[in-house]
């Protein structure tokens, strides 16, 4: 046991050094690369008086090094600074967005997680009939659709000419729950048919690969039906890679939820980033881009330690 | 050989070259001008305008087959850098190893756990919004990629044993790299373009329909989404028809890569299918 809580606490560590690495890189792309940020933001026709008082302003007279760890020292006392646009502080303004969007994102997870699972599973019971042609041939065009074409698919037939759904996702504070999910209802189906398709695909390759051992063989000639032979036998032993891949499609959740914030209007993280990167306002999208890196690499670390717990042959590595 | 094309893939190479035909003869194949106010905001479609007209009254047809052009061309640039600079440092790595091969890895390793798209709206905020940077900054993400298939196909060849005669004989690391190992490398490689390409017309799209990819006048299909897509509230499609576009040509370059991938694997007797 002692062994296994030592190879947690290695991929923790091993988590928090890489978002160190991150956070440099973010820093280094906005600050390094050639490109001007004092002379973005006034534009080409600013005058050199202009320019020299932004960069004034904004520090870009220091060396970067120093620049880079003031700008972590905050972060690490949860002060992200200033927008260079209004002036609004950078923390509580991406608090609430952060809810928002991880209420979106997290009513997505639970509607897809479980319906891959349902499907990948009938697709392996039906294999090769037509339940499993069907669903397969059908995640197979979904994985090539772009976010915002079903996102305008849904807005146009579900909200502009059925009317059952609003076409814009607003709220706001004063919302109860029912009418958030009311809301949030078709940007969350768009998100869950962007991820659905990998992760039922994936589930069915997992689930098949484990159906050829010996053991499922024994389970049919005891006379188990189909379902019970998949659910019983063969989903426990594929849990690990399946788990790997709802990881991975729910880290992609967070970049989907870029575009699909800004299809449906939503006042998340999403369009938060968006509209300041249009606006050129370094601190916002270096806070943004932080965030949503730290999300990503989180639910690959939680992956990683979930396939460790789960697969006793990874915990001793030879 | 051409009768043992499937059907999918038959489908997928006709609708793709009907999308080259558009973009490469778009002067001569667009009734109207790219930028020609023709007609009223919004028309629906007619005999005069096939698909209607736009949020500025252009004809939509004429703008669509103008998106083919800008959409396709930036992809294929993104591709062909993503492919050239991943691939050939990809090799590089597997064939030199040691320091090197650590320092690039593991660069990559950081770059990727960093999502492409938001990555991306990090650097765009600060970099001039011109073509030759969107090209630069699609192609470098996504080299990432190419690079770690390159060097784990790579790494498998530089250890058989016509390379290790290669390199008794004197051969220079050149030599190694693009008369040795690149020639292997190949099918998987190619069967992996496509899937790039597709990736690199999704990311464009995503990124103009953003606002930060091509930038008005100029149109490519996801900036139209994004110039159609106040019309879509008042029960106007016009914004649906440039993502419809964008999806036909996502599916039919996939049916010809999943083609390539089967074929390959099929010479290589089942290698790499995995």
């Amino acid at each position: 046991m002692s062994h296994l809580l030592k190879l947690l606490a290695q991929r923790v560590v091993l988590g928090f050094l890489l978002l160190l690495a991150v956070s440099a890189l973010i820093f280094m792309g906005t600050e390094i690369l050639p490109g001007d940020v004092a002379q973005s933001i006034l534009g080409q026709s600013a005058t050199p008086e202009a320019l020299a008082n932004l960069r004034r302003d904004l520090g870009l007279n220091e060396p970067a090094l120093t620049r880079y760890f003031s700008w972590l020292g905050n972060l690490l006392q949860g002060d992200l600074g200033t927008a260079l646009t209004n002036g609004a502080d950078i923390s509580s303004s991406i608090g609430k967005r952060l809810y928002n969007t991880v209420f979106l994102a997290s009513v997505a997870a639970v509607l897809a997680v479980p319906l891959a699972l349902v499907l990948g599973m009938l697709a392996v019971r039906y294999r090769n009939r037509w339940p499993d042609k069907l669903i397969s041939g059908s995640t197979l065009a979904f994985i090539s659709l772009p976010e915002f074409f079903i996102g305008y698919l849904l807005i146009y037939f579900v909200a502009v000419k059925l009317g059952w759904f609003p076409s814009v996702a607003t709220v706001f504070e004063s919302m109860s729950f029912a009418e958030r999910l009311s809301a949030v209802a078709l940007p969350a189906t768009t998100l869950t048919l962007v991820v659905l398709a990998h992760m039922m695909r994936m589930t069915r390759a997992a689930i098949l690969n484990v159906m050829q051992s010996a053991y499922i063989e024994t389970a049919e000639l005891k006379g188990l039906t189909g379902f019970k032979i998949i659910f019983r036998h063969a989903f426990p032993n594929a849990i690990a890679p399946i788990v790997n891949v709802v990881m991975l499609n729910l880290a992609y959740l967070i970049v989907g939820v870029v575009v699909v914030e800004v299809i449906f209007v939503y006042p998340g993280m999403g369009q938060y980033l968006v509209d300041h990167v249009a606006k050129r306002d370094v601190p916002v999208v270096q806070a943004c881009g932080l965030v949503f890196a730290a999300f990503y690499i989180f639910l690959n670390m939680l992956a990683d330690i979930i396939a460790i717990v789960s697969n006793p042959r990874l915990r001793h590595p030879k | 050989m051409l009768r043992r094309i499937p059907l999918s893939a038959l489908i997928g190479l006709f609708v793709t070259g009907l999308f080259l035909v558009a973009a490469i003869f778009a002067p001569w194949l667009a009734p109207y001008g790219l930028t020609e106010t023709v007609g009223d905001v919004w028309e629906p479609m007619s005999s005069t305008y096939l698909l209607g007209t736009d949020n500025l009254g252009r004809d939509l047809l004429s703008r669509m087959i103008y998106g083919a052009r800008t959409t396709i061309f930036i992809a294929a640039m993104a591709t062909a850098l993503s492919f050239t600079l991943g691939a050939i440092l990809g090799l590089l790595a597997a064939v030199v190893g040691g320091w090197f091969d650590q320092l690039l890895s593991r660069f990559v390793d950081l770059l990727m756990s960093i999502p492409t798209l938001i990555f991306a709206l990090v650097v765009l905020s600060v970099l001039p919004g011109n073509l030759i940077t969107l090209i630069l900054v699609m192609g470098i993400l996504d080299s990432t990629r190419v690079y770690r298939l390159a060097r784990s196909v790579a790494v498998d060849i530089n250890v058989m044993d016509f390379v290790e005669a290669a390199r008794l004989r004197g051969e220079g690391r050149g030599w190694i790299v693009f008369r040795e190992i690149l020639p292997n490398a190949l099918s998987p490689l190619v069967a992996e373009l496509g899937l790039r390409f597709i990736f690199q017309v999704l990311f464009l799209s995503a990124l103009s329909f953003l606002g930060l990819g091509i930038q008005p006048p100029d149109a490519d299909w996801g900036g139209m989404v994004k110039e159609n897509k106040d019309g879509i509230i008042f029960g106007i499609p016009a914004a649906l028809i440039p993502a419809a576009a964008i999806s036909i040509l996502a599916i039919s370059v996939n049916l010809i890569a999943d083609w390539i991938l089967n074929r390959t694997t099929d010479l290589k007797g089942g290698r790499g299918g995995n």
